[in-house]
């Protein structure tokens, strides 16, 4: 029987910096803690006073790896406010834009980030020294996405062209041919993928996990949908803030989310393996092929195969993305016409790691009163807490190095945005439970 | 013969979004011929294998806004050899600047139900400010290309070939029409460090000063210009207060629209 404090130093956040504190008495794991420590940026204040038509630009500044959710949530939510719907090609031009952060942030994370973890290196460079052909697959794959995101957005990170009532310009058909070729080469290239990762190990470890996700009537969500989830919760976007709580705990400088109604403590799923759970049967044939020849069913609980469903989803998004600039006819106007009105309104939207809601209240003079914001990953914080508990309890007896490699990887099934996925950990064993400083 | 051992790439994440880094990932054609020229000894966003210091090059994303950063800045100056700041949070202190000379614990708040668990400063500032910088590259994102210049130029030991002339040069070169004159869409252009390629007039919109202010601007002109195609104080001020709300030029004309409305 041991005492052990793990304590995994400078995590780095979610978008930057964060740590993991586990303590353990007689084999048995007491607290775990994960710290998110990445300076307050404070945007729910910084958008009080600013014009409507900011809030996109402003609040994609959230986050450099997804920049085009935090567009999409925030034109949603004010445009719910306006009582303007926007459909028809402008509606498939967002649909396209979020299938290439998509892809793109997928490639990113299985490629580069997670994928070292399963083939035992510190880094994809590392793994370019073994495995040259698959990483650069991967940064083609990446680039693709990237070349997808510019067209439509000016550029891959922070678009330029997302406004409230559609966009600025709109590509025409013609611009958009070339695309689909290289995108015909990364639905291959995706497939490949799949088969890539369904080969590596993955641990024993089958969960019970409450699922959240957006849920369409024909479509695989992205911008639309009911909350729904695996226990019954089945809501408008309206009623977000009266299922979800969100607590601040002393630790951490992202706020934990739980649903009200379940028991303390209690946590939920989101992301890629949340919504393919919750969507299997929206998602193309082709994707759904994909799956089944990786081993998957329609449902999967163990968190660390979230990497093949990673890789379904890049299929399902160039898939998608084919099928849209098929169908695609450059609509008459670039956006639609948007009055202010004094209102709130509120959306939700799948960002490529989970559910990310946005919320405004906004004056006559469309400026921005109070401003609500949720993202994936504090909603996600007290999940990885609760698989880092269970999954240490059962790996007491691995090494100080293997665990805290497992530990690292068990986060990064999250895909807690690229820096907080990617750092260094460090492991310390103590004799009375009490914190090592490394 | 024993080979020279490459020079050591560090990057640093202090108040930040990532982008200005992930713009480093982003180099898809150009990573691992990269990684043949440099060692990358500290990239937590690429890599947990960490080489100790000294670093030949550390490029710095992000502001100032915590008492603990303001300590590591000058640590990671103490370790490096070159400094080079990348995007608008690093170079003006970002768009968490807007919180500079408001009621912080007001501002923190709003977002946290115990403040007190927060350890902030009340302003977010850029990394000049607290330590010798050797080179500011400008934008919110910064541009990949010009990314790739500064690395290439610090390899070479020469000073990074970027303009600093405005956005509106840029127009010109990429044949973009005026927004300004033939649409009477107000434009930060006339006033802006160039980098982007004038992306917003190429998509028919004005542009909103991501890349901060160009040496020497002549703000106060372009505000008459503005004003112009009735725009308000208000929203002059506002134009001038965004991603680089903390660069000197854009600070003192905001503040000219502030003190007019008052």
């Amino acid at each position: 029987m041991t005492d052990k404090t793990i304590k995994i130093d400078a995590l780095a956040r979610v978008e930057g910096e964060g740590a993991l504190y586990i303590t353990m008495k007689d084999d048995r794991v007491e607290k775990v803690q994960l710290k998110l420590y990445d300076p307050p940026r404070l945007f729910e204040s910084l958008l009080r006073g600013r014009q409507f038509s900011e809030a996109p630009d402003i609040t994609s500044r959230i986050c450099g790896i997804c920049p085009v959710a935090y567009q999409m949530s925030a034109v949603h939510a004010i445009e719910r406010a306006f009582g303007v719907q926007v459909t028809g090609p402008l509606r498939a031009l967002r649909r396209l834009l979020y299938c290439g952060e998509w892809l793109e942030s997928h490639a990113l994370h299985v490629y580069l980030l997670h994928a070292p973890d399963f083939l035992g290196y510190e880094s994809a460079i590392d793994m370019a020294k073994d495995h040259r052909e698959t990483v650069e697959r991967g940064l083609q794959l990446k680039k693709t996405a990237n070349a997808l995101i510019t067209l439509l957005g000016g550029r891959a990170i922070h678009p330029i062209n997302v406004r409230v009532g559609g966009f600025y310009r709109v590509p025409s058909k013609e611009e958009l041919k070339p695309l689909a070729e290289r995108l015909r080469w990364a639905r291959d290239a995706a497939l490949e993928t799949v088969r890539w990762v369904a080969a590596f190990p993955f641990p024993d470890f089958e969960q019970e996990y409450e699922f959240v996700s957006l849920r369409h009537p024909e479509e695989y969500p992205f911008n639309e949908g009911r909350l729904v989830s695996n226990r019954g919760l089945d809501i408008d976007i309206d009623a977000f803030e009266e299922t979800v709580i969100e607590e601040q705990v002393p630790y951490s400088n992202a706020l934990h989310a739980r649903l009200r109604g379940r028991q303390d403590g209690d946590a939920y799923f989101v992301g890629p393996l949340a919504r393919y759970n919750l969507n299997f049967d929206r998602l193309s044939p082709l994707a759904q092929e994909a799956a089944r020849s990786a081993g998957l069913s329609s449902t999967c609980r163990n968190p660390f195969r979230s990497i093949i469903v990673r890789s379904v989803e890049m299929v399902y998004a160039c898939d998608e993305a084919l099928r849209l600039i098929a169908g695609y006819e450059a609509p008459p106007v670039p956006a639609l016409d948007v009055r202010p009105r004094e209102a709130t309104g509120a959306a939700c939207t799948e960002a490529p790691r989970g559910i990310l809601y946005h919320r405004y209240r906004i004056d006559a003079d469309g400026l921005i009163r109070e401003a609500a914001i949720v993202p994936p990953t504090s909603q996600n914080q007290r999940m990885i807490e609760t698989d880092l508990r269970r999954f240490v309890q059962q790996h007491v007896r691995l090494s100080k190095e293997a665990l805290t490699r497992r530990c690292e990887q068990a986060i990064r099934n999250y895909d807690p945005c690229i820096s907080c996925a990617t750092h260094f950990l460090t492991l310390q064993i103590g004799s009375g439970g009490e914190t090592i400083t490394a | 013969m024993a080979r020279a051992p490459k020079p050591k790439l560090a990057v640093w994440k202090f108040a930040s979004c990532d982008g200005c880094q992930l713009s480093l990932l982003d180099c898809e054609d150009e990573l691992l011929a990269l990684t043949g020229r440099v060692e990358i000894a500290h990239f937590l966003e690429a890599s947990r294998a960490v080489v100790k210091g000294p670093y030949d090059l550390s490029l710095v994303e992000g502001s100032i806004s915590t008492p603990e950063d303001a300590e590591r800045i000058r640590r990671v100056r103490r370790l490096s050899k070159h400094l080079v700041t990348i995007g608008a949070c690093a170079t003006a202190g970002g768009i968490q600047a807007l919180r500079n000379g408001k009621e912080i614990k007001e501002f923190v708040s709003i977002v946290y139900a115990t403040p007190d668990y927060i350890s902030t400063l009340a302003t977010s500032t850029p990394i000049a400010a607290h330590v010798k910088v050797d080179f500011e590259l400008r934008g919110c994102p910064i541009d990949k290309r010009q990314l790739l210049e500064v690395i290439t130029a610090f390899l070479h030991g020469r000073h990074p070939q970027t303009p600093s002339h405005s956005v509106c040069m840029e127009c010109k070169r990429r044949g973009a029409v005026c927004v300004m004159v033939a649409k009477g869409t107000p434009c930060l252009g006339p006033v802006t460090h160039a980098g982007c390629g004038a992306l917003c007039p190429a998509y028919a919109r004005g542009c909103y000063g991501c890349f901060g202010p160009m040496e020497t601007p002549n703000t106060a002109s372009l505000s008459e210009q503005w004003e112009k195609l009735d725009v308000t104080d208000d929203e002059l001020v506002r134009a001038f207060r965004s991603f680089n709300a903390s660069a000197d030029a854009f600070r003192v004309e905001s503040e000219r629209h502030v003190r007019r409305q008052a």
